[in-house]
């Protein structure tokens, strides 16, 4: 391989670090004019009337909109879609928007809206909140009867708050019409799901709506769905005639795009003396919306790690006069695991077991659901080469045991896993005579470097630099492509890339066959480099790829391909599994946790782009920090408001929070999930380190903390 | 060094930007890498994504205003007069006087590449360049500039020619979605003529001293670079980058490749690829 798997910069790195990438709300539009929305008070009930007419005298106001002069949207489903009626169902409620000139008048005449509401009492308890069942998979064996038969016992409860995304980025859309025709710049994960919202919403063609998102500054599940927004400043633009651009405040993002649901987790583990797992119950509460059921299953995460023959897990949903919870980075899967991770973390001190070995002891072969072989699972090389790097046999296994100077240290690990999935994509590569390729995909890049990778598969199959690549994204003008999420877009815009290009040799191979005398060589000898296509084998068959393309009157090739999942991975589990260590060093006296060191050993298939990836793994692993000691949408109750809705108040970690962090990548060679076995790893490198770090600083302290974030006042 | 900042100085700096440009260390290695990259950078990097915006930006430019258009008018009771110097240009606005720093640059002069990500000087995100020393603009009013010389994440390259920092930040990949990046920049280029100044952090061990061109440790750069939020956690790559153009030493990758038939060397760059 040429490029694939070495260490290559951001092929959009010129373009970030110049200020010339544009995201959303930065592409200059003639006459745009500017929303401001005006959120609830309440969290539920209803608006009794509003008063628009002293903000509509000032200056620069164009138009209000309210419930009671809004668009109404077409196709009606449960997400929340703004100004539809008089209804309250959470607070901070966009209840109007302001449009002016400029952002300072539309900001000030805000304020002047005037609502008076009809107030009915809410609840945002997640444990007083009435339940629905939710699904919760099949239950394994006999777990309660296994649970009471079993030697050793263990039993908890953990709660997670509810955490909010906060991509550096708001959100932001600009919209305008053309007639019919609407065209927005968004921020989005998936242009084509947002077109596909719009296009329903106002209830025209999808091909007219155009949706464009080059660059997004960050998501992490914030922009999947649509949200509010985009159909609230598309519907402003049509009513005023005029491009609109509405941009989320910081405090209106935390009730603008969903969060990481709060959940209540009761775990219960029976095992023999030995360590040998025998049941485990993982029930699971979060919370969702009253309009509309968010599920993440948390409680589904431990079912294919551990060989359990007994295994139960109920789910439930809890409706809160909230808004809808939605994904957030490794949604379910870090939840779930900060509850097993540290219980079998605990069930480990209750056996006097190392906590790794009680791992090891417990390894899956196979997917204990479903019987079925993993297609590559190199778990226990990355416990191995994890511990080793870490110096994790140097571990006293009583808590408070070890020391530096006034500091307790602590060491602690957990596992993480996530589904090795891949969606059907499609790409168009246009190869032309003069050396270059145009790439193109409506998928999004929202940090993780798929224009990096993406050009790096077209460049090596095509067999030209990286620079002659020119890969677009972020444009509904372009093949579909899934949604940037669940770690599946290099899998499956990779493989699409990956097949377009075989194609396109293909296609020339052809040419070379008739015209060039390549007849008796086989197209998998043959390989594109340097402008010529020759065979591997045959130095004399050597045709330059320019040559083919005149003698057939091209200038250039085009393949349109799509990319499906193979039939052969249904017989498999495909998974990614990492092995996370972690140092905290803990002042008791003051109650500070420092995460010092975190090695973070990872199986994902093929690494394309060592560089990018093991950003994502620090990315991951300073999410996980953020979990773990500092991550809280705190909720005033009397309310129903959230509280923490800022950057000084919701805490995320800062440059000093952050010490060394180093990854191993244990290479896989899978290749039965795709044809490149590529993973993703996008997840899978925040799903254990909550609990490693819960897991570290009960070694320190010996106090187990089963509610997140782990602050101070906890420690002391 | 005189010749990499040749349009740098053309423009009118202000003592302290000059200063700061002056007092940037010799590159060594990285020089040559960025020379290397920047090779490519001409013919890929903001070449193709500069096309592509603006093809993009043209679907509103082709855009033309309807007869019944809404507009409202406004009245000039906020409007104040500033003269101010950006990335060296002379600049006289009429602006509403509520109006920062930051929504002038984006708003007003299409200057989009400091960013707003709270609005409330909690991010970093909107850092810029005043006088010589870093800058909140979301908390600074247009109108507080008057007289002053501002520096934007636009005017730190020359050309295809980046500041040293922005290529060590391209070098170590220290950003992933890239909205914080031109925040951190900006900061990491202040705090080079902090250090220079002797400027004591939170961490400094000894504030008694008044030493100029103080050599910061790894903590002292992850402290003082801790008012610039990163949500994608690019945090430890932020801090090399820094490190290599604040020490001129080359920092060390922290990825590992464990597969035994393959040497990690084969990992490292090829000729003539990718790697700053």
């Amino acid at each position: 391989m040429r490029y694939i798997g070495k260490e290559m910069s951001r092929v959009d790195g010129v373009a970030k670090v110049t200020g010339q990438a544009k995201y959303a709300a930065e592409f200059q539009v003639k006459n745009v004019a500017y929303g401001f929305i005006v959120q609830s008070t309440i969290a539920k009930g209803s608006i009794k009337s509003i008063d628009t007419s002293e903000a509509e005298k000032q200056s620069g106001v164009i138009k209000i909109f309210t419930h009671l002069n809004s668009v109404k949207r077409k196709d009606k489903d449960d997400a929340f879609c703004a100004l539809q009626n008089e209804k309250i169902v959470f607070n901070g409620q966009p209840i109007a928007l302001v449009v002016a000139e400029s952002f300072e008048q539309a900001r000030f005449a805000a304020r002047l809206v005037k609502a008076e509401y009809l107030k009915e009492a809410h609840l945002t308890e997640t444990e007083k909140a009435p339940t629905v069942d939710s699904r919760g998979g099949k239950v394994r064996g006999n777990p309660k009867e296994a649970l009471q038969n079993a030697a050793v016992r263990i039993s908890a409860e953990y709660t997670i708050p509810i955490e909010h995304h906060n991509p550096m980025e708001p959100h932001a859309a600009i919209a305008m019409w053309d007639g019919d025709k609407l065209s927005i710049f968004d921020k989005s994960q998936g242009v084509k799901e947002v077109q596909r919202h719009l296009a329903k919403s106002f209830g025209i063609a999808t091909e007219n709506v155009s949706v464009v998102s080059p660059f997004v500054g960050g998501a992490f599940g914030a922009s999947l769905n649509p949200n509010y927004y985009p159909f609230l400043t598309a519907a402003a633009a049509r009513e005023i005639k005029r491009p609109v651009k509405v941009n989320y405040t910081r405090r209106q993002m935390f009730t603008g795009h969903g969060y990481r649901p709060y959940t209540i987790q009761k775990v219960q583990i029976g095992a023999s003396k030995d360590g040998k797992l025998q049941a485990i119950i993982h029930e699971a509460i979060g919370n969702t919306s009253t309009f509309e059921d968010f599920s993440e299953t948390p409680n589904g995460f431990g079912r294919t790690l551990y060989n359990c023959p007994n295994y139960d897990t109920p789910y439930k949903l809890a409706k809160t006069d909230l808004p809808t919870p939605t994904w957030m980075r490794a949604p379910g899967a870090v939840s779930g695991a900060f509850a097993i991770e540290s219980a079998i973390d605990e069930l480990a001190y209750e056996l006097k077991i190392d906590p790794l070995q009680l791992r090891i002891i417990n390894y899956a072969e196979k997917d204990p659901d479903t019987g079925k072989p993993f297609s590559s699972k190199a778990l226990m090389e990355c416990f191995k080469q994890g511990a080793a790097k870490f110096g994790w046999e140097k571990r006293k296994p009583e808590p408070r045991s070890m020391r530096d100077g006034k500091w307790l240290v602590g060491w602690g690990t957990a596992t993480g896993t996530w589904g090795a999935m891949q969606l059907p994509a499609s790409i168009r590569i246009t190869l032309k005579a003069d050396g270059t390729a145009n790439v193109g995909s409506a998928t999004a890049d929202i940090g993780p470097g798929t224009y990096t990778v993406i050009t790096m598969i077209a460049a090596e199959f095509l067999g030209i630099s990286p620079e002659k690549v020119k890969f677009e994204l972020g444009d509904t003008k372009l093949p579909n492509a899934p949604v940037q999420g669940g770690s599946f877009t290099t899998a499956s815009v990779g493989s699409a890339a990956h097949g377009a290009a075989l194609n396109i040799k293909k296609k020339l191979f052809d040419f070379a066959v008739r015209d060039f005398g390549f007849a008796g060589v086989s197209v998998e000898d043959t390989e594109m480099a340097k402008g010529f296509l020759f065979s591997k084998k045959d130095n004399s068959k050597s045709v330059a790829i320019a040559d083919l393309m005149k003698k057939n009157n091209l200038t250039e090739i085009v393949e349109n391909y799509t990319s499906m999942p193979s039939k052969e991975r249904n017989n498999y589990t495909s998974m990614a599994h990492g092995a996370q260590f972690v140092e905290v060093k803990v002042d008791e006296d003051l109650g500070i946790i420092k995460v010092t060191k975190v090695i973070e050993a990872t199986a994902v298939g093929k690494i394309m782009n060592p560089k990018t990836s093991h950003s994502q793994e620090m990315g991951g692993i300073v999410w996980g920090i953020g979990m773990a000691l500092q991550e809280q949408t705190e909720i005033d109750h009397r309310y129903g408001k959230m509280m923490t809705t800022n950057l000084a108040d919701y805490h995320i970690p800062s440059n000093a929070d952050v010490h060394t962090v180093e990854t191993d990548f244990i290479e896989e060679d899978d290749k039965i999930i795709n044809p490149l076995g590529i993973k993703g790893m996008g997840e899978l490198c925040l799903v254990g380190i909550p609990a490693a770090i819960a897991n570290a600083v009960f070694h320190a302290t010996g106090k187990r903390i089963r509610t997140l974030p782990i602050t101070i006042d906890k420690i002391l | 060094m005189a010749e990499e900042f040749k349009c740098l100085d053309e423009i009118q700096l202000t003592e302290d930007e000059q200063a700061l440009l002056n007092e940037m260390p010799e590159l060594g290695e990285l020089g040559e890498a960025r020379r290397k990259f920047l090779g490519q950078a001409a013919a890929m990097g903001l070449g193709a994504f500069a096309i592509n915006l603006l093809q993009q930006q043209e679907v509103f430019a082709r855009w033309e205003t309807p007869e019944d258009a809404l507009f409202a008018p406004v009245a000039e009771e906020n409007a104040v007069a500033v003269k101010l110097k950006i990335n060296g240009v002379e600049k006289s606005l009429s602006l509403d006087s509520r109006m920062t720093l930051l929504d002038a640059l984006r708003e007003k002069l299409a200057l989009t590449g400091s960013k707003k990500g709270c609005d409330h000087g909690q991010c970093g995100a909107c850092t810029v360049i005043v006088d010589g020393r870093r800058v909140l603009s979301c908390l600074t009013l247009t109108a507080q500039c008057e007289g002053k010389s501002v520096t934007t994440i636009e005017g730190l390259a020359d050309g295809n020619e980046l500041h040293p920092i922005q290529a060590s930040f391209i070098k170590h990949d220290g950003f992933q979605c890239g909205y914080c990046t031109p925040g951190q920049i900006c900061s990491a280029v202040a705090l080079m003529s902090e250090a220079k100044n002797g400027e004591a952090s939170y961490v400094s061990t000894n504030i008694r001293t008044n030493a100029k061109n103080i050599k910061l440790s790894d903590d002292e750069i992850r402290e003082r670079m801790s008012g610039n939020l990163c949500r994608c956690g690019a945090y430890p790559n932020i801090v090399k980058a820094i490190q290599e153009v604040h020490s001129g030493k080359e920092q060390a990758q922290t990825w590992n490749f464990h597969k035994p038939e393959e040497n990690l060397a084969e990992n490292k760059e090829e000729t003539n690829n990718e790697t700053v």
